[in-house]
């Protein structure tokens, strides 16, 4: 059947119906909490732990993914399946990276069969694109996979939190110990509703402040050499973009945001830890410090620039659900207002008042946009799998200004196309386009296009652009799909947003 | 009238591809110094289809073709001195090779049909070139003048400083030469790219001895030369002001006039018909 985008899904599947059925369901579904009755919780290994609870084939096994490129959690998990030869797994990781690669050949011999998640980089990419998980592969939001927790949609058996920092009885946080991540947000919906939680940390300890994963929830803790690799965990500071037709989209950037009006007193804000999107916020330190502009807030993934821009009093909070840097993790610790958060306070649509819905402006980047400014951040052209949502969906819907950011041609390819190969962000929540070669602004967003009638930019329609793009790389030939699908793109309501499919024999 | 001239190897596509994504009133697509000997020919055809396929509209298209001396330089222009361009920038000018090639110009144009005329922006590199360059400008199809700071420091036999003083004479002719023939006074590039303070303070010492315009080596020069060399808003107000002053006086039929207190005469009207002039082209108003 076609969803109200026109896009193929499932038959059995509920199908994204447009954002006004979705402010339709006001009833926030959620299971009770399952707190922990064990008093002895320290467990040797996971070999006994995999006896003890126990588990078995058919499970569900989530994880978190502040570790990054650097979790050893997954991977420990895995060989214990691997080991024990258990089939049927299901996997829900809020992320699976590169480092992740152990996971295609338990795909592939039918161990794991499903896998819940919210992005996925790497090899594992290509063993579910070339169709070896027998089940779809769920691609959520970080909101909708606290959603789907929380309302027993997503029922997990055993939660395994990878905790930087913890104590014998099971509390703990991402602040200290030779795997600090700094804030640990995607595992909070996982600690409170798993069936069985288990801490896994390599850095013990009884003094455990703050606490942000709950004694009360966690049932095993197991102390093992090292929970990841440091290198993979969190990058250095990450630094804004030299190249200078990125900087030129940064630049204009900042024009259109301020000739919208949003560069004002209180204002709030989001950006990803790219190279442009750092260039935006280095530039918007200037222009907020010259115009004397005082912001409310910035969240998402914090990094180095916006705690600078926090501790210059340019933002009075930050709310925090992933540190990116080594900045983020030691302003977590010092700062007062900046705030760790769990993915429900940042991003779940039932919520009562999430983060995102106070946005004023979000920065977002694109894979692809097409004519309807519909955003594809989860595959690539060819279909391949190469990220997903993560909070793209959930920002643009919460944010009063949504503005997507890219090149309008990488590598020969236009970004801008008739249609992108897969729906992750609804055009209906995207305002505006900024490309080195122009500015587009979503039709419906007429006062924006009021605003901007007597604006200096460079404001073209959508269209224009992908004229331009057509002009510089000729309009490229159609890519023929393999028409079975492997998995489906959920939105952060739980509908289906798209469906992913199956790669071509010649795509590898 | 130019503020922002942008170079760009000719043989690099990437570049090539983005040449007119930046706010540069000229593209100078290079085919010598930044084109190493084994890769002449490619970056002519490059350049030449390049050309071919894409018209740049709105901006300003020279071309940087290798020393006339040189034996590219004959192909150069045989290849790519056609209605596609606008200029040929002439490196290691003197008088000679300017007027040697207005005159290969002349022939190409004459055997091409051609309507359009295209202009000479040669390069003052030398210490023989400075002191002939009152003829260089006046030369046919001269409608600029480019000072290349880092070959005359060469040939000075000095070294390049931060405060430029060892260009400050050359700099000085060339900005009179211009002005006396009507042309444009450019800067040679300023090129320590990381530090834009240097670029900005540079710049504003160089507008404030009368040159008009600087090429950039590096794209994220470009805004910083585009706002030193473009009237501010002060001048374009008080430009604004002189000439509606001025025009109230002919309805009114009075001769001499004030603004804010002071008389203003007629060299003082020419500038600020000048400042709105420039703030026109470059959409300032």
């Amino acid at each position: 059947m076609k969803n109200s985008l026109n896009r193929f899904i499932p038959d059995n599947m509920k199908a994204y119906d447009g954002l006004n059925q979705i402010f339709k369901q006001k009833n926030r579904k959620l299971v009770p909490e399952i707190l922990t009755k064990n008093e002895n919780k320290q467990v040797n290994s996971l070999r006994i732990l995999f006896d003890l609870i126990p588990i078995t084939d058919g499970m569900t096994l989530s994880f978190h993914h502040h570790l990054r490129n650097g979790d050893g959690i997954i991977n420990m998990v895995l060989n214990e399946i691997k080991t024990r030869n258990l089939k049927n797994m299901t996997l829900a990781p809020s992320a699976i990276f590169p480092i992740h690669e152990p996971m295609c050949e338990l795909i592939k011999n039918k161990s794991i069969t499903q896998i819940f998640t919210n992005y996925i980089n790497g090899p594992v990419s290509q063993t579910i694109g070339d169709g070896y998980l027998e089940k779809l592969v769920i691609m959520d939001t970080h909101g909708g996979r606290a959603r789907a927790i929380e309302s027993g949609e997503l029922f997990i058996d055993v939660a395994f939190i990878g905790v930087p920092c913890a104590d014998i009885y099971g509390n703990g946080n991402g602040l200290e110990g030779p795997s600090a991540c700094g804030t640990l947000g995607y595992a909070i919906a996982d600690m409170k509703y798993a069936k069985h939680k288990v801490v896994i940390t390599d850095y013990l300890t009884s003094n455990i402040a703050p606490i942000e994963i709950e004694s009360k929830y966690i049932d095993y803790v197991i102390k093992v050499n090292a929970i990841g690799k440091s290198e993979g965990i969190v990058s250095g500071t990450t630094r804004p973009t030299k190249d200078p037709v990125q900087l030129k989209i940064a630049r204009d950037t900042i024009k259109l945001i301020k000739e919208l009006g949003y560069i004002k007193k209180d204002m709030s804000f989001q950006t990803g830890a790219g190279g442009t999107s750092l260039a935006v916020a280095q530039m918007l330190i200037n222009r907020m410090i010259e115009n004397k502009i005082k912001g409310s807030f910035a969240s998402g993934g914090i990094t180095g620039y916006l705690v600078e821009m926090h501790e210059y009093g340019l933002f009075k909070r930050l709310y925090d659900v992933q540190c990116f840097d080594h900045e983020a993790i030691a302003s977590l610790k010092r700062n007062a207002n900046h705030y760790a958060m769990s993915a429900s306070k940042y991003a779940n649509p039932f919520e009562e008042n999430p983060i995102v819905n106070d946005l004023d402006v979000v920065i977002l980047g694109a894979t692809e946009i097409d004519s309807d400014f519909n955003v594809n951040v989860t595959t690539d052209s060819n279909g391949l799998i190469i990220g997903g949502s993560g909070g793209h969906s959930d920002t643009a819907f919460g944010a009063k200004l949504t503005i997507i950011t890219t090149n309008l041609v990488k590598s020969r390819t236009s970004i801008v196309k008739d249609y992108v190969t897969t729906i992750t962000t609804p055009g209906e929540t995207v305002d505006c386009l900024v490309t080195e070669r122009g500015i587009a602004i979503n039709p419906k967003r007429t006062d924006l296009i009021k605003k901007l009638s007597n604006s200096k930019l460079n404001i073209l329609t959508i269209d224009q652009l992908l004229l331009k793009a057509h002009d510089l790389i000729g309009i490229p030939k159609e890519i023929e799909f393999n028409q079975k699908v492997i998995g489906v793109v959920r939105y952060r309501d739980g509908s289906i947003i798209d469906s992913i499919y199956k790669l071509r024999g010649d795509q590898k | 009238m130019r503020r922002s001239l942008l170079f760009i190897p000719a043989n690099s596509p990437a570049m090539l591809q983005n040449a007119d994504v930046f706010a540069a009133d000229a593209v100078i697509f290079d085919l010598e110094d930044a084109v190493a000997l084994s890769e002449k020919d490619a970056a002519l055809n490059l350049l030449d289809q390049f050309l071919n396929k894409f018209e740049l509209k709105g901006i300003e298209k020279i071309v940087r073709i290798n020393q006339l001396d040189s034996p590219f330089s004959i192909t150069d222009l045989k290849l790519i001195a056609n209605k596609r361009i606008d200029t040929i920038m002439l490196p290691k000018a003197s008088y000679r090779y300017t007027l040697n090639l207005a005159k290969m110009l002349d022939k190409i144009e004459k055997h091409n049909h051609m309507t359009k005329s295209i202009n000479i922006l040669p390069i003052i590199e030398s210490s023989k070139s400075v002191i002939e360059i009152n003829k260089i400008a006046s030369a046919p199809r001269v409608n600029g003048l480019l000072l290349g700071g880092e070959d005359l420091a060469t040939d000075l036999e000095v070294e390049r400083t931060e405060t430029g003083h060892e260009i400050f004479l050359s700099r000085a002719m060339l900005i009179l030469a211009a002005k006396a023939n009507k042309i444009d006074a450019i800067d040679t590039p300023y090129t320590d790219m990381k530090n834009e303070e240097g670029l900005k303070k540079d710049s504003k010492f160089s507008k404030g001895l009368g040159m008009n315009a600087r090429v950039c080596i590096h794209p994220n020069q470009i805004d910083a030369i585009n706002e030193i060399f473009s009237p501010n808003q002060n001048e374009i107000d008080h430009a604004q002001k002189i000439i509606n002053a001025y025009q109230d006086s002919i309805k009114t039929g009075k001769g001499a006039f004030s603004v804010d207190g002071k008389m203003i005469d007629k060299p003082i009207i020419e500038r600020a018909q000048k400042v709105l002039e420039k703030a026109e082209q470059w959409n300032l108003l």
